[in-house]
């Protein structure tokens, strides 16, 4: 009986010791698996990051304990995985939903549990409409939309032809697209899809150069697909401006495409990609040179866009405890709301109970590729 | 005989008693899974353990059983739990109207076929995004299941009903299986498993038999991708997807395919597995593969009834 007592105050004692000493994140990403692009340099940001903020004395002097779970990709596992965070490992905020699917999976745990989380996925349904628990970083589709048609506008183009990818992020941005492009006047005149692991796209766009009057074309879509697009536009010598996503914004897509393919493709991207073509005054400057060279010094490659949605994410939970000052989830809830002008990768992120996603459409800056790298469109 | 009132006993006391050793929340969770999961397998076992059919699309079934939940509701105007029905009911016929003609055939063609069935349905429910909103899923109302029982003074988190109410559903989804073991129709399948030229010259209707118990396992199948739409109220095509219908075979055919508690138990450790061996993610796929081929060659009848062998030392 007396070990027993003595056993159970260790415990107690253990238990009190923990949970004084550190503040516990969560997170489930795709590390592996098809959204693997995505999930592996999410994953690596937020290792990297919760290391140097513990080497650099925690928040408020505690220190971050994070459990990141991999969730293959697969919402099921997602859901299952954002159970245990929040059951389990009791979290007092969740990052990841690296897809869609995930995101959209882990939204009922997190509402149900009345934990903070922050999605790294697309979809605008992610906050529109707002819910109380749920927050993102990445832009969502329709913006990307309507940098590019603004973009187009201002080039006098207004009939365009579209090639999409059937998977998950091409199909969901199409839909973004098509709904808004009414608003900048401009008329899609073709509308071809291609599947996301085919090899050709030679016949739909031959199909879009033989439509009358297309005067660019636009391909929403993420992975190989784009690039196979580019180079099909090329050797096809269609003479017309070519738009690709924002969900191809990484060096590996004009590795794939060859930099001759992809001369003078444009795109909207997030300032990560174009650092030091940055104004000097530009708030995000910093933020971005810094989170490059960490994680360029950590891994020995560079960083893409996905990572720097996780590194957001992870600044905007940071800020909020910093604020809050306690590690009760409603109150880093009410402080993520308020986050006000905080520099990230994607975007300056300022919330408000109406707006979970904190910025507009000038957060995107158009890109041009040349040479084989990327410029800033002024 | 008394192996159902055993297996049964045995599934209730699981469901009912576990509960006891959860430290928190969370277990409720990855035990609803199994269940689900296990009610698929049940499925598999009507298939493969009675009628010695393989199935590699039916992960199919269970799209349309999730789907069902999500589309009924919003464009029918139907109860969750009628559309779960609903859903039961297009996949009995689809897998009637598949298996009709190939199950006339003799060998294994129903695979093949399976295996084209499930990934026409995976892409349909990908691409067909107008009604299904493509790759990035959709959401799900709630059963309404648990207000009631909030009502009238049960209170249970969401995790907790799921995992009683998932329990229940495969009770009795393994009663309904093993009576159909007992059941004449249930005799003529093994019949016909051990020996189909046999089973036909003693006047068994081969391919009526296994069209039924490929109707009947799709149904299950179907069931199990509602429930599992229904308590995460959200869906994907990916429950659809070819992985998935390899699970359930290989949960099936690890934990032992001829008997009821076997397959659960094979559903067990598949389920739970990847919750134990987080770092594994990566080589999920591989650990699946590797189990099927060494189950096959080691422990054809499945872990269960291979364990249990071993126990009795009887041999062979």
């Amino acid at each position: 009986m007396k070990t027993l007592t003595a056993l159970a105050t260790l415990a107690a004692l253990g238990l009190a010791g923990t949970a004084g000493a550190e503040i516990r994140i969560g997170a489930t990403v795709s590390e592996t698996g098809p959204a693997a692009f995505l999930g592996d340099p999410e994953a690596k940001t937020l290792k990297m990051m919760v290391e140097k903020l513990n080497a650099a004395g925690g928040i408020n002097g505690e220190q971050i304990a994070l459990t990141l779970y991999d969730d293959g990709g697969d919402p099921n596992k997602a859901r299952t995985f954002a159970t245990r965070l929040v059951e389990d490992d009791e979290v007092v905020a969740i990052i990841g939903g690296t897809t869609t699917g995930a995101s959209m999976s882990i939204i009922p745990v997190a509402e149900d549990a009345e934990i903070p989380f922050i999605s790294l996925a697309g979809a605008i349904e992610i906050i529109d409409p707002v819910k109380e628990w749920v927050f993102k970083t990445p832009h969502t589709d329709r913006m990307a939309c309507q940098k590019i048609f603004e973009d187009m506008q201002a080039q006098g183009i207004s009939k365009i032809g579209m090639i999409s990818g059937t998977d998950g992020f091409g199909a969901s941005m199409r839909a973004q697209c098509l709904e808004v492009v009414g608003d900048y006047g401009i008329e899609v005149l073709a509308d071809e899809s291609y599947g996301p692991t085919d090899a050709d796209m030679t016949p739909q766009l031959t199909n879009i150069k033989n439509t009358a009057g297309v005067q660019a074309v636009l391909n929403p879509g993420f992975g190989q697909g784009p690039s196979v697009v580019t180079r099909n536009f090329r050797q096809l010598a269609i003479d017309l401006p070519l738009y690709q996503s924002h969900g191809v914004a990484s060096k590996g897509f004009i590795d794939l495409a060859g930099p001759e393919a992809a001369e003078g493709v444009r795109l909207p991207g997030t300032a990560l990609l174009v650092g030091d073509l940055l104004a000097d005054d530009d708030p995000q400057k910093p933020v971005v040179t810094a989170y490059v060279e960490e994680y360029q010094a950590a891994y020995g490659e560079a960083p893409s866009t996905f990572g720097g949605y996780a590194h957001d994410a992870f600044a905007i939970l940071v800020d909020a405890l910093t604020r809050a000052g306690s590690a009760e989830p409603e109150a880093i809830r009410d402080a993520i709301e308020q986050t006000a002008g905080l520099a990230g990768t994607t975007g300056v992120v300022t919330m408000t109970p109406e707006d979970h996603l904190g910025f507009d459409l000038s957060a995107f800056r158009m890109l041009e590729i040349k040479d084989g790298a990327w410029t800033l469109v002024q | 005989m008394t192996t159902k009132r055993v297996t049964l006993l045995i599934l209730a006391i699981i469901v009912i008693a576990s509960p006891f050793f959860f430290p928190s929340n969370y277990y409720y969770r990855v035990g609803s899974l199994i269940f689900v999961n296990g009610l698929a397998v049940t499925g598999m076992v009507i298939l493969i353990g009675y009628a010695g059919q393989i199935s590699l699309g039916h992960a199919g079934f269970a799209g349309i059983g999730g789907y069902a939940c999500a589309l009924a509701p919003v464009h029918l105007g139907l109860h969750p739990g009628l559309a779960a029905i609903l859903g039961a009911a297009i996949s009995g016929a689809l897998a009637w109207a598949v298996g009709r003609p190939v199950l006339r055939l003799k060998g294994y063609y129903l695979a093949v076929a399976t295996l084209g069935l499930g990934i026409l349905v995976s892409m349909v429910l990908a691409n067909e995004a107008w009604l299904t909103r493509g790759p990035d899923g959709i959401e799900v109302p709630d059963l309404g299941l648990n207000d009631l029982l909030e009502a009238v003074g049960i209170d249970l988190s969401n995790s907790q009903f799921w995992y009683f109410f998932s329990g229940l559903v495969l009770v009795i989804g393994a009663w309904v299986a093993l009576n159909l073991y007992d059941s004449p129709t249930g005799r003529a399948l093994r019949a016909l498993h051990g020996s189909e030229i046999a089973a036909r010259t003693v006047g068994i209707d081969v391919a009526r038999l296994k069209l039924q118990a490929f109707v009947i396992s799709a149904i299950y199948a179907s069931l199990s991708g509602s429930l599992l739409a229904l308590q995460n109220k959200f869906i994907t095509p990916d429950v659809a997807g070819f992985m998935h219908s390899i699970e359930m075979v290989t949960m099936a055919v690890l934990g032992g395919v001829g008997s009821v508690l076997g397959a659960f138990f094979g559903a067990t450790i598949l389920t739970t597995l990847p919750q134990v061996l987080t770092v594994f993610q990566e080589y999920e796929q591989i650990l699946l593969g590797l189990v099927m081929m060494l189950c096959m060659i080691f422990m054809r009848e499945g872990l269960l009834p291979s364990i249990l062998r071993a126990l009795r030392g009887k041999d062979k």
